[in-house]
């Protein structure tokens, strides 16, 4: 095996781990570290797919802003046992049948689906450069739109925290 | 020589000398308020007290090792050890001098190249908040979560308007990856002639990312004892107090590089200097200009007092950012108008 086929399988391995920790253990900050632990994992597999710029932003974006922000509102929550509500046996037997339903379906999915081979495409594939001149010419028109979706979110912040301070 | 060989040398080099300047900072520090209030300052620790740090550190090694009972042990060691990591990784983008030439061998003084490299750089800023929140959490202490939530709050705001007065610097070199910026500053001017705005807003991210004065609310003692390190003793302690100085002296070599030639200096090319002698000129010139703003993060220290922490947000959201984006606009108008767009 090459180098990077050990990278590869260590990533990998990491990756289901820490994500496996994410939904088994019981503390929930230890989950949140957990998740970002699979993000890092993640990031790596992209730049072992080349592209650096979706690395970086994994890190900046997911593990460096959304992650401290569910971490911050973990801290602030100050959860413990006795807070716990009582949950229904029943929701726990829902619960398991919903996410069977969902793992029956996606191994239905992926049996089916017929991989493409791997075939070298362009090694500056992902690039910023590449990346950059794909977004600005081919894509111009679902780039700009999808700004206007984090023009939403930032107006509706700012409603909900402005109508809180006048009632 | 091997060029990883090289690379593992450099790696060394930049590691050792990274701990002895921030080593070294904590003693100019205590000079430099000492001289600014009018004292003597450490004096007694080898001549003119240089031995000082070193003193600290053995003390900082000695000093008992305390880990509350009610705390959550695992965490409450991973915390500053992320805080030293993050501090110590932004290192590796940083080009330190030209390039050194052994026979027909090419060395370039910098670890890694990457064509992301501002990017890297602001990712790992980006993680250094989660070594201060998680040794503030898992303290276990009102006054020290008080305390983290303070400090990541302000560096998430600040690396906001950080974030976009990059971008303006991008937008004006076109480039991401750090040596190629000190090299255009090489050929043309220094970035400050092209971003004065830019440079303002990223020295005040600077000053509020390391948590220094006037910005330190984080181990603001009159409000909350000591901030998030009120739990910390000994040696784990040290690593958040030498991490502050890490960074300190990293954002000192980033602002140089970004904003004022980095390596560079005037008339370099017409010394008549060889390959090899200009290049340990340049990195210590690059030395020199770090050292000086390393000078002013502690002449501001020593002068300026603390913010209140509404006003501290009032800046960074009210203030900065807006600041920021007009300088973006500002950016673009003047590149759109000199047809560089």
């Amino acid at each position: 095996m090459s180098l990077t086929q050990y990278i590869f399988w260590f990533l990998s391995f990491l990756a289901l781990m820490s994500s496996l920790m994410v939904v088994f253990t019981k503390n929930a900050v230890y989950s949140v570290l957990s998740l970002i632990i699979t993000f890092f994992a993640i990031a790596g597999h992209y730049l072992l797919l080349n592209a650096q710029f979706l690395a970086a932003v994994h890190i900046i974006v997911y593990a460096g802003a959304i992650m401290v922000l569910f971490l911050y509102v973990i801290m602030m929550l100050n959860q413990n046992k006795d807070a716990e509500p009582n949950k229904h046996p029943y929701l726990m037997i829902i619960s398991v049948i919903a996410g069977g339903l969902l793992m029956l379906t996606l191994v239905g999915t992926i049996k089916g689906a017929e991989l493409p081979g791997s075939t070298i495409v362009d090694a500056q594939v992902g690039t910023i450069e590449k990346l950059g001149q794909v977004l600005f010419t081919d894509f111009l028109l679902p780039f700009e739109v999808s700004s206007i979706l984090f023009l939403a979110a930032m107006v509706g912040a700012v409603y909900l925290s402005k109508n809180k301070l006048q009632s | 020589m091997d060029p990883l060989l090289f690379k593992a040398i450099l790696v060394v080099a930049v590691f050792g000398i990274t701990l002895i300047v921030a080593l070294y900072s904590t003693f100019g520090e205590r000079k430099i308020a000492a001289v600014m209030q009018d004292r003597v300052g450490p004096n007694r620790a080898g001549p003119f007290g240089l031995l000082q740090p070193l003193a600290d550190g053995i003390k900082m090694f000695m000093k008992q090792e305390l880990i509350p009972s009610v705390s959550n042990k695992w965490l409450f060691i991973v915390g500053p050890c992320i805080a030293m990591l993050t501090a110590c990784m932004t290192g590796v983008v940083i080009p330190w001098g030209g390039s050194l030439t052994f026979g027909d061998q090419v060395f370039e003084l910098q670890i890694a190249d990457l064509n992301i490299g501002i990017l890297y750089l602001f990712g790992v800023v980006s993680l250094g908040v989660y070594g201060i929140m998680i040794g503030g959490w898992a303290s276990n202490n009102k006054f020290s979560l008080i305390g983290a939530i303070r400090a990541s709050s302000q560096m998430i705001s600040y690396e906001i308007a950080m974030g976009m007065a990059i971008i303006a610097l991008v937008m004006s070199t076109g480039t991401l990856s750090l040596k190629e910026i000190v090299m255009q500053q090489d050929a043309g001017l220094a970035n400050i002639v092209y971003q004065p705005l830019g440079f303002l807003i990223f020295l005040v991210c600077a000053f509020a990312e390391t948590n220094r004065a006037p910005f330190d609310l984080p181990e603001c003692e009159t409000e909350l004892i000591g901030g998030y390190h009120t739990e910390y003793s000994s040696l784990k302690l040290g690593f958040y107090l030498f991490a502050e100085y890490i960074n300190m002296f990293i954002s000192s070599a980033v602002i140089v590089s970004f904003y004022f030639g980095g390596y560079n200096f005037p008339f370099q090319h017409e010394l008549g200097l060889d390959g090899n002698l200009l290049t340990i000129v340049q990195t210590l010139v690059f030395f020199g200009k770090i050292f000086c703003f390393v000078f002013f993060f502690m002449w501001v220290r020593w002068t300026i007092p603390r913010f209140r922490y509404d006003q501290l947000m009032h800046l960074g959201w009210k203030v900065l950012l807006p600041l920021a984006l007009f300088n973006i606009f500002a950016t673009g108008m003047v590149m759109w108008g000199m047809g560089k767009l």
